[in-house]
This record gives C-alpha cells, structure tokens and sequence, in this order.
C-alpha cells in the first residue's frame, strides 16, 4: 500500500477504536448508573423495583421525623398525599430538611417495602411540592386539588 | 430627586446599549461585505458606546441595591437593609436579571477590548470581529430588555424591607465565582468572532491564530480560575466537604473548559504549521456554543440548583432560540466557507501534530461523554420518557479512563517534535522518565498509606508521566546552553506558560488522586465533653455558645483539636447560622486548611439534650486540587505575554504609519 494512504488508514482505524472504546464505555455506564424516580404512589402501586437504587420523593410528613438517642439513625415518612413511604437513614440531614418540606432521596426499596436512603436531598423551594413528585401524581390521575385523597383505581 | 431616577436611568441607558449593539452588528458587516470603509468605521465607536451605556446601566442597578430602593422589584426580591454593603453589591449578580446584565457587561467590556487592542488587524478584520461580537451583544441585550428587565418597579406598593439575597450566596466566594466564570464563558465569544470573521473573510492565516491565541487563552484562564472557585466554594460552604458533585450546573462549566483546551491547542498546531485549520475555527464554534449552552441550562430552570433563580419559560425559550440561531448560522457559515480556508499538511504519525490531534480527540469525547450525561436527563424528561437522573458513578466511570489516556499523550506532547519525528528517539528520551514514574507511583501508596492501591498508583503515575518529560525536556534545553541558566533563558514564555500549565495539571491531579482515596469522613454524635478520634487527631468538644451576626442567629460548637504528637492543639468552631429574613439555616463550616490536608468541621442539626450531629473529615491534600488550577491558568496567561505578540503589535504599527505615509504622499 501506498504510505501515505497506510497512515491514513492506520489514524482512521485509531480514531475508530477510540470512538467505540468511547461509546460501550458510555453505555455501559448509562446503563449501570441511571436513577429512575418513583413517587410515594407509585412505589405503593408496587411499580418501583427492589434492591436497586433508585429515587423517591414527596413531602416529610408533620410530625414523623424520629432520631435515635444513640446514634444518627433517622426514621421519617416521606408522603405525597396520597400514600406514604417509611424512609429510613443514617447520618445528617440537609440545613433545609424540614417537616412539611419537599425532599428527594436516593437509596434502595427493600423487601419490607421501607426506603433504605443513603442520600437525603432537601428541595429549596420551600412552598410546594418537589416538580418530580407533582408530575408523578398527576400521571397517576391526581390534580393538586385531589391531594390527600385517596382515589381508589385511579391510575 | 436624581437618585429616584436612577432605575430608570439604568432602563434607558440599556435601552440606549442595545440600539448600539445592533447597529454594531449590522453596519460593520454588511460594510465589511460592500468594502466601504465608513461602514467598517462604525464597529469601533460602537462597540465604546455600547460598553459605556451597559456599563451605566449596571452601576445603575448598584446603586439601587446600594441604596436599597426597595421599588425596584429586583432589589426588593434579593436584597435587605440589613445586609452587608460588600454583599449588596455581589447581590446585583445573585439573581437571574442581574447576572445576565452582568454577562452583558462583560461581553460589552471584551468587545471594547477587542476594539482598543486589535489596531494591527486589518480593517475589514475587525468590521467584521466587533459585528460578530455586536450579533452575540444585541442577542443577550434583547433578552434582558425583553424577558429579564432588571429595573422593573412594583409602584405604588414598595415593600418595606427586602426578601434578603439567599444565605448560600452570602459569601466571599459569591463574589468572585461569578465574575470570573462569566469573564472566561463571554471570552470566549472573541475567539467565535475571529472564527466567523476569518470564515466570513476566506483568510485563516498564521498572522490569524496569532490574533486569535492571546484572547483564547485569557479566556480559558478565567474560565479555569472561575471553575476553581466554584469547586473551592461548594467544599467549604456546602458543608459536605465534597469539591465537584457532577452536578449539570458544574458540567455546563466544564464543558466549553474542555473543548476549550483542545481549542488552545489545536490553535497551536494551526500557528506553527497551518495545519488544523477548519478544525481550529469548529472548536471555536463549539466553545462558544457551548458557554451558551451552559448559559440556557443555568439561566432557562430546566435544572433545580442553587444556581438557577428564574423559572419562567418564556426565557428559557429566548436563550434557546438564540442559542439555535448562533449555532445554526455559524454552522451554515462553516459549511459554506470552511472549505476555502482549510489547507492540507501532512504529517508523521509519531510527531507533535498527530499528538496534539489525539489530545484534541480525546477532550472532544471527554466533551460529548459529559454532555451526553447531562442532557439525556433533560431529553428524556422533555420527552416524556421518565424522570432518571445521571450520577457521579457514570461520569467518574467515563471520565477517570479518559484522563488516564490523555496522560499518557500529555507526557508525550512537549517532547515530540513538529511535523515528524523516529519513533525511536522518542523513546530514547523517555524509558528513563517512564520507568521512574511507575516505580515512585507503585511505591508512594505503600509510603504513604501503609498498603497498595492501584488506583493511587495510576493517578500518581498519570501526574508524574507529565512532569517527568518535562523535566527531562528542560535538563535538555539546559544543556544545550553555555551555561544551564543561559539555556534555559533561551526559552520563549509561550514555552514556560506550557510547562507552568501541565505542571499545574498533574498537581491538580495528584490533589484528586490523594483526596479521592485517603479522605476520613466521621458523622458522630457529640455533647459538650464528648470526644472522637478522626486520623490520628482528637476532636472534643468544650462547650457550646451563641451568637448574633448582623442578619443571623449561630450556634456554635467549640471544638478542640489535638494532633497525634499531642503537642498541636488548636480550637475549631464551626456554626449553624439561622438567617432571620428567610427563616433559612446555613452550615458555617470550620476549617484548618494545610498543604498536605485539611481538617473540616461541620454542624448537622441539634438532636435534643445539647448534642450535635457533627461532620468531621480529614481532606489530605484537598488545595493542590485549586492551586494546580490556578498553575493552570498562569499558565495560559504566561503564554499570552510572549514576545511574538507584542512585537507583532509594533510591526503592525509601523505598518500603518507607512501606509498613512504613502496614502499623505
């Protein structure tokens, strides 16, 4: 072959390599480290799978924050009006983590149906719901004015 | 009576800049195009006109806030009587309006510059530049007039007092984070200018990417700087103790940063040997397409963060079509004209050319993998598709491997000669500094942490493969000097400003390699005389006490700390700071900083009975992570001092007076 054309081809072939090294090492990690999001409902609805990370969010519910004495275990209900979701985590909380406030957490649903969360995000916004969970309940047949009714069948 | 006039002042003098800005666009250009030189002669005094009225504007709305006219519906939503002076000014740009003005301010104040610094350049050259940079100006000044007036009222109702600026951005790194970062995105537009302006003309030559360099690398140095302190302020005022969180507000930075970097370098390739060309002038296009990307994702609120304060659709949209409309036509321009201007160069495989041609593929997959992980979110949302997001696990999958290989190039680059080069002598050259490298980085984990660690090894090995060569390359030029100081004097600053700049890379990566892997992190429980030990030292904490700042209320937890000598003591005292117009609480963390680690103390919340949730962490050599960026900029504005574009400036004077001679004559 002609040397000129032999370096050409051999970058082309470089450039190639690299490109489908680049693209399967992308995809692969798309495909491992995707979050998908689940609202309180949803996760009731049993559509969120198990022992795999995910994120859920909603409101903390008045009243439902409980700390060990001992250590930094939380426990606390995460409800988008319509069902709740136990949330249960280890560490320390955001500044912006309040009852009656929107928060997303990042964990894992096991098998007794309460969220192992290993990250607690609260929402800045301190009047509404987290976006995420307002859209999730409207898919799920629920306008702003249902929350905190149950409607039985509504999907 | 003048001083209630002012917003409106403000309002008419951006009204005012933004009449200029398109009269700046269109006049040069369409001159540039016919050749008449009255119509070129318009760019300049435009562009000083439009830089004066953006700038009144801008002091107009400081002065608001300094005043603290609560009518001004802005002032009134971000700012308090009781803040302090300092960040009432910084205030002006923690908001969505005032951070645009301010991005139009800095736009305005580089096309000045171009304006004043470029009188070498050939008068259709820079008709052209300053139109480019006018489209950029009336775009952005549109926008704010349109969907983000800063100086709107709410007449008859003025609140008494202000909202209050958010807590998080009540801090020194406000004020400079912004600035810079907008200094180095809006840069940027200069180098998209000379692009579509020698595109435009047909002319790319080398007398081109000498214009084109200085401006591209002051640009990427804010860019890199500004990057630094965002990383530097999310560590210390997040009260996580983490420096970069893959967080699309941090990506959409990132991202022209690095294709600005192949952009830099590829500009290197393009002056010395012509080569590169239509590449050069696409990264230039990308660069900037990508600042205005990184602008429509802070600014439209399709992300949630700390960063974006406005969510109105109607200005996403106008970002977006004007984001659309930039891409669009410069892309259509490049079609078109891309041909006449590019040049084929052939080169050897093993050479700097083909060198510098991987690195600049290597920053443009890096590019497309961090893109791709901060969009497909947004896509698939847009779509309809389900709500996902993307974490740091994909980009620290992708984006580790890629570094990696690109060090490898990067030892290999400042060594390898132009055009063509034996493969053999090469690694004549190098064996030495390889072998070394991977002995010390196979060693330094068991020295240092006590047992192995592949992945210590392999970014050690990575930073040391950059600074071994060079090392080797300076041991060279030293010698071919009578003496080592006259040989190494020879050398250009552009040179130095390359050394500075992969020195600072490898330092930067060596801070991430440590910090990555020997960071201690404890979250306790602690009363007041309860103590916990954190990598040798012992944290206790002596009591608790209070205090009122000018606009807050803070706990603060009095910490003593005791090194493992048991010699060092010393006390830390973080606080939780409650921001009393908000109602927001605020993590003031406590910190030792050091050049091998820092100690950082944080406060969770109360947990009843006066104990503490507390974050300790021990961060070893968490700063070489910014100072290696800071190396990183000197760097590139070392390289801008080089003699070859000064003396270009003179030449290009004398040049002049003789043509103003024969045209007398």
């Amino acid at each position: 072959m002609h040397p000129k054309r032999k370096q050409k081809l051999f970058i082309i072939l470089g450039l190639l390599s690299l490109a489908a090294i680049a693209i399967g090492l992308t995809l692969y990690a798309l495909r491992s480290n995707v979050n998908l999001f689940f609202s309180p409902v949803q996760i009731a609805d049993g559509d969120a799978p198990v022992g795999r990370q995910i994120r859920a969010g909603g409101m903390v519910k008045e009243g439902s924050v409980e700390r060990d004495d001992e250590n930094l275990d939380v426990v606390f209900t995460v409800t988008d009006y319509v069902d709740d979701l136990e949330v249960r985590y280890s560490g320390i909380l955001p500044d912006l983590f309040r009852e009656g406030q929107g928060v997303v957490v990042v964990g894992e649903l096991s098998e007794s149906g309460h969220f192992e969360a290993n990250e607690v995000m609260a929402k800045h916004d301190e009047n509404y719901m987290p976006k995420e969970v307002a859209e999730a309940l409207e898919d799920s047949g629920y306008s702003p004015e249902d929350y905190g009714v149950k409607v039985e069948g509504a999907d | 009576m003048l001083t209630r006039m002012i917003p409106e002042i403000g309002h008419f003098a951006l009204i005012i800049a933004a009449l200029m800005a398109v009269t700046q666009a269109i006049v040069p250009l369409a001159g540039a195009a016919t050749r008449r030189p009255l119509w070129m002669a318009y760019a300049a005094p435009m562009a000083l006109g439009q830089f004066a009225f953006v700038l009144l504007a801008y002091l107009c709305l400081t002065a608001s806030y300094m005043l603290d006219d609560f009518s001004v519906v802005n002032v009134a939503d971000n700012s308090n009587s009781m803040l302090p002076w300092y960040y009432k000014f910084s205030a002006v740009w923690g908001n969505h309006e005032g951070s645009v003005l301010l991005w139009s301010l800095m736009l305005a104040t580089w096309g000045f510059a171009v304006s004043r610094l470029s009188r070498g350049l050939p008068r259709d050259m820079v008709a052209r530049v300053l139109g480019v940079m006018g489209s950029v100006s009336a775009g952005f000044l549109l926008f704010v007039l349109i969907t983000s007036n800063p100086f709107e009222r709410s007449l008859p109702n003025i609140p008494e007092d202000g909202a209050d600026l958010n807590p998080l951005l009540q801090d020194f790194g406000l004020v400079i984070h912004p600035p810079m970062l907008y200094m180095g995105y809006v840069g940027f537009s200069v180098v998209f200018a000379f692009a579509i302006a020698a595109l435009l003309g047909g002319r790319l030559d080398s007398a081109w990417t000498r214009w084109a360099r200085p401006w591209t690398n002051v640009a990427w140095a804010f860019l890199t700087v500004g990057i630094a302190l965002g990383s530097w302020w999310a560590y210390y005022e997040l009260g996580w103790g983490g420096w970069w969180f893959w967080d699309p507000v941090e990506n959409a930075s990132l991202l022209p940063w690095l294709t600005g970097t192949a952009l830099i370098h590829s500009l290197a390739v393009t002056e010395k040997r012509g080569s590169f060309k239509s590449w050069t002038v696409l990264l230039a296009i990308f660069t900037f397409s990508l600042s205005l990307l990184g602008t429509f994702l802070v600014r439209s609120g399709v992300l949630t963060s700390v960063h974006s304060f406005a969510n109105d659709p109607s200005r996403g949209l106008f970002i977006l079509v004007l984001l659309g409309i930039t891409v669009g036509l410069s892309l259509l321009v490049f079609a078109l004209r891309a041909p006449r201007v590019s040049h084929a160069v052939g080169f050897g495989l093993v050479s700097r050319d083909s060198l510098l041609l991987v690195n600049n593929i290597l920053l443009v997959i890096m590019t497309v993998t961090v893109l791709l992980g901060t969009l497909y979110p947004l896509l698939l949302d847009a779509f309809g598709l389900g709500k996902i997001s993307v974490g740091p696990p994909y980009f620290n999958a992708l984006f580790v491997p890629l570094t990696v290989l690109m060090c490898v190039f990067m030892g290999l680059g400042p060594i390898a000669r132009w055009k063509r080069m034996a493969g053999s002598e090469l690694r004549r050259r190098l064996w030495l500094a390889g072998l070394v490298a991977l002995v010390i980085a196979a060693l330094m984990p068991l020295i240092y942490g006590g047992e192995w660690n592949p992945w210590v090894s392999l970014g050690l090995v990575a930073a040391l493969w950059i600074v071994l060569p060079l090392v080797r390359d300076l041991i060279d030029k030293a010698r071919k000097g009578a003496t080592p100081l006259t040989g190494l004097r020879r050398q250009s600053l552009a040179y130095w400003g390359m050394v500075v700049g992969h020195l600072g890379m490898a330092i930067t990566i060596t801070g991430v390699t440590v910090v990555s892997n020997y960071s201690v992190e404890e979250n306790v429980r602690m009363s007041p005389g309860d103590s916990v030990e954190v990598a040798g030292y012992t944290f206790s904490m002596q009591e608790l006490k209070q205090r009122r700042g000018a606009n807050f209320l803070s706990d603060i937890a009095v910490i003593e700390v005791v090194g493992s000598d048991g010699e060092r003591r010393f006390v830390m005292e973080p606080e939780k700071r409650l921001y009393l117009a908000r109602g927001m609480p605020m993590t003031q963390v406590a910190l030792r900083p050091g050049p091998l680690r820092d100690l950082y103390v944080a406060m969770g919340e109360e947990l009843g009975d006066g104990a503490w949730a507390m974050r300790i962490q021990y961060k070893p050599m968490v700063r070489w992570l910014w100072l290696g960026a800071v190396l990183m900029a000197s760097g590139g504005l070392l390289a801008v001092a080089d003699r070859r574009y000064r003396r270009r400036a003179s030449q290009s004077q004398q040049r002049d007076v003789s043509a103003v001679q024969e045209a007398t004559a």
